[in-house]
């Protein structure tokens, strides 16, 4: 037994390491709400009376749930700009910008958040399809016969029905979204597990930094589960038979 | 079909000569199926209509055209001077007038028994939130419920859930009430509480058509009874000839096997 224990390079790395968490919860509550804003709205095109509207989501989910988490951030980081640059100089020459720019040049922040909500907004999509499947006829057309209009009644009467019937598994997925943010080190993000890889590489501490990485993961995960079953209180807390 | 109607009518006295609904050679298909066949149909304002016959027979779809859950395919149907067709306006317009009660009652299980009542008149109506309010509590009041007013639908019993149901209906001030078998998933001891509410209603003047097999109720508060069979209407009458001289043979065998459970 030859190895000695020394996590002084992680105590002296623990201001870094605990702004690394307050990266990762920031990217892992921007993801989940773009990923809701997807989820519901994907689900309410998903619903449209316009059929191209419809393969539309459809191709999106197919296409974001069955590529890797790791190359959708890659492509918006780095093959976006490519296109944004050829974009930025066309707009340029029908003279409606002073010089040419590239919209689709986004910073690691904003990749990560972008990547996170797109890819867990396809699966929401498909989560929230299931919890408005399940909600009774009957509601939509007693809302309907009280006069409100579609939009209203998906709204007002389904909409939250629908989320309570399958809040445990939009939860689980969130929580595998905030892992997912340990990937966003790939492109420099800001976030845990890039500080835990920079102080890693200064010190060569492994088991150590890993180790309190993985224990400060497991307590984020943990908070994030407090804070799914409070929301749950606060929302979802009326009777049903 | 239509010289009946002038029996019944006269027996109203309440009833203005005023159509609230007309149904002139509807027809309405599912695929190959005919659910209604050139249904012809005159209520006059304050008029109580029973509709029975046997399942399938087309009385629930014929109702659900009135408020266009169900879109009729032939013939026309005019809401209170309006004619009903596919423009959404003029159908969101007939249903803020016409109120609609469920076999399932349908009550929004996350809204409390007020908000259930509330929702409609705040969003369709522009009422604020006191006005609403306070035409829901009146209504509730009416309905004897008023008490259960900040509970949940989950936690009352079925008579109470539809009773619930029609004061939510009541709320929009409709000029017509829409009844799809309100009492047939009820327990028997809840029965009679939502039909006294439904006399109550129908004594007040409303303007009513339920498609229900309690036939004491059609005996007491219907103006007409009417029956169909196969989305055809057979027959309809004043509910003392409909009941002790039905004319035709499918009607005479219908009210055998009901009437021999009552």
């Amino acid at each position: 037994m030859g190895y000695a224990f020394d996590f002084s390079p992680v105590w002296e790395g623990m201001p870094s390491l605990l702004k690394g968490c307050l990266g990762t919860f920031a990217l892992a509550i921007s993801g989940m709400i773009l990923a809701t804003v997807i989820g519901i709205g994907g689900v309410i095109l998903r619903h449209s009376h316009f059929p191209p509207v419809r393969w539309l989501v459809m191709t999106f989910v197919e296409l974001i749930r069955n590529t890797p988490f790791l190359v959708q951030c890659y492509f918006i980081f780095f093959a976006l700009p490519l296109l944004g640059e050829q974009l930025g100089v066309a707009i340029f020459n029908l003279g409606l910008m002073d010089k040419p720019g590239n919209l689709l040049k986004l910073g690691p922040t904003a990749t990560a958040i972008i990547a996170l909500g797109v890819n867990g907004g396809a699966y929401a999509i498909e989560i929230i399809r299931g919890g408005v499947q399940s909600i009774n006829k009957g509601q939509v057309e007693a809302g309907l016969a009280l006069g409100l209009h579609r939009t209203q009644v998906f709204r007002l009467i389904v909409l939250k029905p629908a989320l309570r019937a399958i809040y445990p598994s939009l939860t689980s997925q969130f929580t595998l979204l905030t892992l997912t943010t340990s990937v966003a080190s790939a492109i420099a993000a800001y976030e845990l597990t890039s500080v835990a890889e920079i102080i890693n590489g200064n010190s060569f501490r492994t088991f150590e930094v890993y180790f309190t990485v993985t224990i400060m993961y497991l307590i984020i995960s943990s908070l994030m589960a407090v804070g799914f079953n409070a929301l749950s209180r606060r929302y979802f807390s009326y009777p049903v038979k | 079909m239509t010289v009946t109607l002038e029996v019944a009518q006269s027996s109203s006295p309440t009833s203005a000569s005023v159509p609230m609904i007309v149904m002139e050679h509807v027809e309405k298909w599912y695929g190959q199926f005919k659910a209604l066949s050139d249904i012809d149909l005159t209520v006059r304002t304050g008029e109580k209509i029973v509709l029975c016959g046997p399942s399938g027979s087309g009385k629930s779809t014929l109702i659900r055209c009135i408020n266009h859950l169900e879109a009729y395919n032939k013939g026309r149907i005019t809401v209170g001077g309006k004619v009903l067709g596919d423009d959404p306006k003029i159908i969101d317009a007939i249903r803020r007038e016409v109120g609609m009660v469920f076999q399932q009652f349908n009550l929004f299980p996350h809204m409390t028994v007020l908000q259930n009542c509330t929702l409609s008149p705040m969003r369709t109506r522009g009422l604020d939130k006191k006005a609403a309010e306070a035409i829901a509590r009146r209504l509730l009041d009416r309905v004897r419920i008023l008490d259960q007013a900040d509970k949940y639908p989950a936690q009352l019993s079925g008579g109470q859930q539809q009773r619930v149901a029609i004061a939510r209906a009541l709320c929009m001030e409709p000029k017509v009430m829409l009844f799809d078998e309100p009492t047939s998933a009820l327990d028997p001891e809840m029965v009679k509480e939502v039909l006294d509410t439904m006399i109550s209603l129908a004594e007040d003047g409303m303007t009513m058509i339920c498609v229900t097999h309690e036939m004491g109720f059609a005996r007491q508060v219907a103006d007409r009874v009417i029956f169909m069979a196969a989305g055809e209407i057979i027959e309809e009458g004043h509910p003392k000839d409909f009941f002790t001289a039905p004319r035709h043979e499918r009607t005479r065998a219908f009210l055998g096997e009901i009437l021999r459970h009552h």
